[in-house]
Order: C-alpha cells, then structure tokens, then sequence
C-alpha cells in the first residue's frame, strides 16, 4: 500500500477538517468561516437561547445584512419586514458577539461577495452560510457550501456539524470561449447539456484550460452556479491569480502567517492520477452567450437559438416542467431567443454584481440608450463594489444609459426587500435562478451575462453586444 | 412564530397527495414574498402560497386533501435555495413525508432535521403510486421509518430510501447540538490548527460607518 495516496482537493480540505465518521452516517466537520444573514439566522439564535448555549466562537463568523435591506437610500426605502429582520440581527449579535457588517458599513454587501472580497474566504478552508450560493466561496479553493437554519444553530453553538461527504466529481473545461462568453455562459451551458441536478450529491472540482483563464471573479460565477446543477459545492485549485487575488484583501493573513499560508495553498490542488466518483469534460470551444427560456436554469439555450419544443424533451418530467414553464413564461416553441421582448434589466447578485461584471455591462451601455419602457436596475454586489464603480465613473455610464444606480444588496435576485417586478413583466437578469415568481409574482426571468443583460436593455428584446448597432 | 417541532416516531400515517409535478423548487414551496406572513402567522400559511393564488382548483385546495400529511411527488423535489423555511411550510401545513424519486440536496438535510421524512421512491413506482391515489382521493399511506417501508392504499408494498442520518433523526430523535457538545474537544484540535489563517475575522468586527447609500 503506497504511503500517500493520490488525493484530489476536496478530500485535502475535507479531511483536514474532518473530525469524525461517525457510523454508517455523516461527517462531523470543523468550520474555519460561518457567514450569517439576516434571513436565515433568527431562528438559529433563537434556539440557541432556549438552549440556554452561547456563541462558541464568534471570531470564526461574521454577520452582514443584504437579502432584505433596501438599495435606496432614505428611511422610507425600508419595508417593515426588512426593519424588523434588521433589528433582530443587530440585536442577536450583539447578544451573542458575533461580527456584524450593518447596513450603511463600508464592507457591507452580499454575503458571498465580501467574503471573498475582504480576504476572509481563504483557500482550503471550510465556509458554511444558510444560503445555497455559498458554492461561490468554493473559486478561491475552499469547501464552501449552503446550510439550513437548524444547522446555523449548530455551527454557532460548536463550530461544526454534521455533513455526508458528498462523492467527487470532475468537470474538465476544454476549448477556447467564444467572443462574448462568460463563466456565466459555460454554468449555464454544462446545467443545460447535463440537467439541474446532475451534480446532486457531489462536490464538483473545475478544472481545464477554459478554468485556468479565468478570472478569479469568473470563477467564482461558475461556482456560484453550481448549486443549479445540483451540487452542493463547487470549487477551483488555487493558482497564482488566486494567491495575487488574495493578496489584494485587507484582512488576509499577514507576516509569517501569510507565507505559511501560501505555501499550504501552494499543495491545494488535485494529485496526479487521484481518483474521482466521476469525471465529465465539456468542450466550449467557440462557445457563444447562453440565455434561459424556461423556469429552471437548465432551461437554458444559446442567444442563437429558438424556444425548443417541450414535446422534444428526453423524458416525461423534463416535458412536464418545460410544458408548465412555457405557460408561466408565456412563450411558445420555435421563437427565436432575440424575438422576445423585454420590459426590466437587472444586473447585480452574488453571481454577477461583481467589478468585472459591472465593467463588463458598462462597456456595453457606453454611449448607449435603455430602449424606451425598459426599466433598468444595477444592484453592485457590495458597498465596496459600488464605491470602485463610482470611482471608475461606471454609475455615470449607466446613470447616462437610463439605469437606475443603486445600493449594494440582493435587491431583484430574490425580491426580498421591495426591489420586485410586477405580474407579467420580463426581465433579462444576471441572476442565478429563473424560478417562478422570483422576482416577482407572475413575473418572468431570463438569465443571461451582465453584457447581455445590458444589451438586452438596449435592444429591448433578448439580444448580446453583438446586435447593437 | 417558531416552526412546528415534530416528535420523534417510528411511523408516518395519514392522507397522501398525488403531486404530479417535477422539479418543484424551494420558491414555489415557500415563496420569499410569504415570508413576513409566515413569521407572523405560521409558515404553513406560506405553503405553495403563489400556486394556491393562482388556481383555485390547485390539488391542495382540494377537500378531499384537507388534513393530509403525505405527499407524493415528482422528480427533483426541493431544488434550489436552502432556506429552511420551505421545511417549515410544509411541516406547518401537517406534512409528515415527502415521496418522491429525487430531492434537492440541502431541502432534504434540512427534512431530516425537522423530522419530515423525505424518502426516496424510483420513479416508475412512484408514479404508479401518484396513479393509484389519484385513483382514490383521500387514501391513506403508512410507512413505516427504519424498516423503508411504505404501504400504498391498496395495499401494495414499496420499498422506500430513508438514508441513515434521516432514520436516525426521526425515530431515535438525536439531538445534533448534544452530538456536537460531546466531541467539542477534537473539535478544538482541528481548529486550533487552523487558526493562524482564521484571526481576521474578529478584525472586522471594528464598525466602518462610511458606506452610507445615497
């Protein structure tokens, strides 16, 4: 038996914070980072208080608000729901002295923006959140993934919980992207090709050629994405843009901590011949910008494209959902992606509110006009976020093309906090979900790149920068 | 308002559902919109609230169905968020068990901890069971926990996945808090290793009050 076994990255970081097995069941898991919200977290405290237990470690957890507070400024922009979720978090924090990021900090912004952003989400560590993007952290190299409110609770009391190990697989990456197309395009394109769930019970290492030219932003919305393929958890070996990325943070670790910590991450990748559950290659080679036409994010198709016949479908319960998401969505089969007009843009999330995103949709709207009944919104994904696109005179540009700029915040990808479509309306979205209702009750959702996004605002119907005159 | 707590039990009985849709997310379960309502008044409220909105003739609306504390679904029930509320609407509204072929991954951990039994059940034979109480509406279902299985109302036998963990929390009713607090001290261990890279958190902790929207 060899002395080392060829491991891949997610048994590395798994089993260094491994506990223990416990029989015929879970993995107990010590957590290095736990993110809290105001959303997720109340009911958490409060069993904690019935419990008579304390916070364990509060240094290990930070709290922010973004899921509910408004993106306006001026007191009236709060709902009563986001004013009394605000309270409560403010308050069982500072109960339970857990690090908070309250609305109007400068670090505040979305939950999976400022964790990596902050130098806080480190590679080969353990990060949990009550929110299923969590996967996002997995791009700097971490085990990051989305937990219930029960397990909130556990993580706040002991610092760890309980987790199966999920199995492991490979998504080889190979080609060279297309002109115009994004990490987003290739989620959207691998959930599409494979299924929704296809990654269920897995976590999912990327890796290829199109992985490593990616940006650390890039990354970080093909992990995001993965939970709409099913996996709890995606993540990236850490390379020399990770490390520069890191580097960057004004929290990262600092001194001698700094230099041990760099050459742990600098063995943070998959051995040689290490074994996965299973092992999928995508080639992307001339991949062009996706857009969803349905209510699931594999519902999803390239811009040059048309809305496929349900009737068309492998199987029963794919034709099913297609036949009630083409009723939801309002479209019928055969119309050309670019033919569907839309009257809402938005771009911002934990899967696009990104700098590079909003420089990206910029670019697009410079010199350009939102078509005329397009309501237009950007949500930059942190108050950090925000500020370096002012200073970089971006709100200018969308300001000039009839967008709305707005505070840091979740705002229109889950329509928690008063940002909301109205019935009917369609939105070209840089979100990550194309559920029912949304954004909105009866509103509809087309998932696309911010660039598309901004284009789509412009053309007034489903269109990329391609198509603009 | 405090999500319903179930007790531990080593059998779920009571009027099933036909459900006969696939890939139901946790939106659709629990839409976000609801989410005031339901902290108010009950998450049960907030159960498939956009779906009962818009259809009056919508299964659950159905008299037959009233007090039933089954469900028997499609495919890929739970995706999406892991908001643990979409938990808590269904065990607000007296849901027991979900039955179906495949489920989210974090809606089914967050089942186990409510107690909500979300068995798995092959598709074709999950059918066949959505078929034989669409056949009779109102029939009961028994499963029984550790044993995976699932008695169909006319009489027929399926064999059900319950998983380990799951079986545990519903019928030996573990508590994870207790589990943890016995093993805090390897826990430690594995921490303290770690905790040159994790000091910064506590950093942050310091108030920046300068990111004012506006």
């Amino acid at each position: 038996m060899a002395l080392t076994a060829q491991r891949t990255l997610f048994e590395k970081i798994w089993d260094a914070h491994r506990v223990e097995t416990l029989p015929g069941g879970p993995d107990v898991l010590a957590i290095d980072l736990h993110l809290l919200h105001e959303m997720t977290s109340p009911e958490a405290f409060d069993e904690l208080d019935r419990r008579g237990l304390s916070v364990r470690h509060p240094g290990h957890s930070l709290a922010v608000m973004d899921h509910v507070v408004p993106t306006l400024p001026g007191e009236d922009a709060w709902t009563d729901f986001a004013r009394g979720m605000a309270h409560d978090l403010r308050a069982h924090c500072a109960r339970f002295g857990v690090p908070l990021l309250p609305f109007g900090d400068a670090r505040q912004g979305i939950v999976h923006v400022i964790g990596p952003e902050l130098g806080l989400t480190l590679p080969g560590s353990t990060v949990v959140c009550g929110d299923s993007h969590t996967s996002t952290h997995g791009a700097l190299g971490a085990v990051a993934f989305g937990i219930g409110t029960s397990q909130v609770g556990h993580v706040l009391a002991e610092q760890a919980l309980l987790a199966d190990r999920p199995k492991t697989m490979r998504v080889r990456l190979t080609g060279t992207l297309g002109h115009g197309a994004t990490g987003k395009d290739v989620a959207l394109a691998l959930i599409s090709r494979h299924g929704n769930q296809f990654g269920a019970g897995y976590a999912v290492e990327y890796g290829g050629a199109v992985v490593e030219a990616m940006s650390v932003e890039q990354r970080m919305t093909l992990c995001n994405m993965s939970i709409e393929f099913g996996a709890r958890m995606g993540l990236i070996a850490p390379d020399a843009r990770t490390v520069e990325y890191v580097a960057a943070r004004p929290f990262r670790p600092v001194g001698a901590d700094w230099d041990a910590a760099v050459a742990e991450w600098n063995e943070l990748h998959t051995d040689e011949g290490a074994a996965f559950d299973r092992e999928i290659t995508l080639d992307v080679n001339g991949l062009t910008p996706y857009v969803t036409w349905g209510t699931n994010p594999a519902h999803a198709i390239p811009l040059d494209g048309a809305v496929p016949d349900p009737d068309s479908l492998p199987t029963e319960a794919a034709r099913e959902s297609a036949h009630r998401a083409l009723i939801y969505m309002d479209l019928a089969p055969g119309t050309p992606v670019r033919e569907i007009a839309v009257d809402a843009a938005f771009i911002g999330s934990c899967t696009n509110g990104r700098i590079e995103d909003l420089r990206a949709a910029a670019e697009v709207l410079r010199g350009r006009r939102v078509a005329p009944g397009v309501r237009a919104l950007v949500a930059p994904g942190s108050t950090a976020v925000r500020r370096e696109a002012e200073h970089e005179g971006l709100d200018e540009v969308f300001r000039a093309a009839g967008f709305e700029w707005r505070g840091s915040g979740c705002s229109l990808c889950v329509a928690g906090n008063g940002d909301i479509l109205p019935p009917g309306a369609r939105a070209a979205s840089s979100t990550n979900r194309n559920f029912e209702g949304r954004q909105g009750t009866g509103a509809r959702t087309h998932l696309m790149s911010p660039a598309c996004v901004a284009a789509s605002a412009v053309a007034g119907h489903l269109a990329g920068p391609g198509d603009l005159a | 308002m405090r999500p319903v707590v179930i007790a531990p039990t080593p059998v779920v009985e009571g009027v099933a559902v036909p459900f006969d849709y696939a890939n139901v997310d946790t939106d659709a379960i629990f839409p976000v919109s609801a989410d005031e309502i339901a902290r108010r008044e009950g998450f049960g409220r907030a159960l498939f609230a956009r779906w009962r909105e818009a259809d009056p003739g919508f299964v659950l609306e159905r008299p037959r169905y009233a007090g039933a504390s089954i469900l028997v679904a499609g495919p890929d029930f739970g995706v999406g968020s892991s908001r643990e509320s979409a938990v808590w609407a269904l065990t607000g509204a007296g849901f027991r068990a979900v039955i179906a072929p495949s489920f989210g991954d974090i809606f089914r951990s967050n089942c186990a901890r409510n107690r909500l039994l979300a068995a798995t059940l092959d598709s074709a034979a999950c059918a066949e069971l959505r078929e034989e109480l669409s056949a009779r509406p109102g029939a009961r279902v028994s499963i029984a926990v550790s044993e995976g299985r699932l008695t169909g109302p006319s009489g027929r036998v399926f064999e059900v996945g319950v998983g380990e963990f799951a079986r545990a929390c519903l019928v030996d009713g573990i508590d994870e808090y207790d589990l943890l607090a016995r093993r805090r001290a390897r826990i430690e261990e594995v921490l303290a290793r770690r905790e040159h890279l994790l000091r910064p958190t506590t950093r942050v902790a310091r108030p920046e009050p300068s990111g004012e929207h506006g």
